[in-house]
């Protein structure tokens, strides 16, 4: 009896202890570049909207032929 | 893909604030907010070297760490973006980045603080990539037409190169070897104590403080 009853205060005990988690919920998900845009018309030509692989390459080939003049000068 | 990432080279770097106004104008950014700027040491001193600074994307953003309402979040691309309905605009974002990246647009007559806005790399932010909402609070999403940020892309001298990493770094390691110098990046000279950055020695800067 006198078991059950620390038990049982024990558990009450642990009860009040708990605390409330405080955790902020997280931003809402965005949606990856890869995917594409609304905005089609701005979108530049050579690449397949929701495909992730050819829009990586599409922003390396940009990255080299845009800003790396060694490649371009003679 | 590796992260996303911006270097400027200091040995191009020409002053012209090319890449501010071409920040501006790509995501009609209001006055007195400024997400890119130019900063130059020993302005008028021979030697003086100029970069152009905005956030720099840090794969362990202190804004990140220190924001209570947690509103930053990064892309798979390793862009820190940040979502402006959690915003309280308390600014303590702004004392942890070491680059002054977060800017305050001041609302009203007293110059309330309003939410914060910052480089996004020209991702947009959590709204519909392209959409009406995204471009007013965070200006054109150029990552999902296809592009990369206009700053870069807009550099006459292509000194700020903006993109994957690798890519970059591939880029920037090929002109040092073409030029032969140049190799150390902004900060380089201070971090590693390199000679050729044009920064203080530790000898000097010891003489100096004595």
């Amino acid at each position: 009896m006198k078991t059950t009853f620390s038990l049982m205060a024990l558990c009450l005990c642990l009860v009040a202890c708990g605390e409330k988690p405080q955790t902020l919920g997280n931003p809402r998900s965005d949606t990856a570049p890869y995917t594409g845009t609304t905005a089609t018309a701005f979108a530049s030509p050579g690449w397949k909207a929701g495909d992730k692989t050819s829009w990586e390459q599409q922003l390396r080939a940009r990255g080299q032929y845009g800003q790396n003049d060694y490649t371009r000068a003679p | 893909m590796a992260r996303m990432k911006f270097i400027c080279d200091a040995e191009r770097c020409i002053e012209c604030n090319g890449c501010v106004t071409a920040c501006k104008n790509e995501h009609e950014i209001p006055w007195g907010v400024n997400r890119r700027r130019v900063v130059t040491l020993n302005d008028g001193v021979p030697g003086e070297k100029s970069i152009s600074v905005a956030c720099m994307h840090c794969s362990d953003a202190p804004c990140m760490a220190v924001c209570p309402v947690n509103c930053f979040y990064k892309t798979d691309e390793g862009v820190v973006l940040h979502d402006k309905d959690i915003c309280i605009g308390c600014g303590y974002c702004s004392y942890a980045c070491p680059f002054g990246a977060p800017q305050f647009p001041g609302q009203g007559a007293f110059g309330v603080r309003g939410k914060m806005d910052k480089c996004t790399f020209c991702a947009g932010g959590p709204e519909a990539n392209g959409s009406q909402a995204e471009f007013e609070k965070y200006g054109r999403n150029r990552l999902a037409e296809g592009k990369l940020p206009a700053c870069a892309e807009m550099c006459s001298t292509k000194a700020l190169l903006a993109g994957d990493g690798d890519v970059v770094a591939d880029i920037f390691r090929n002109r040092v070897v073409k030029r032969n110098k140049g190799a150390e990046v902004w900060g380089w000279g201070t971090a590693y104590g390199s000679k050729q950055a044009g920064q203080p020695q530790p000898a000097a800067a010891a003489e100096g403080k004595s």
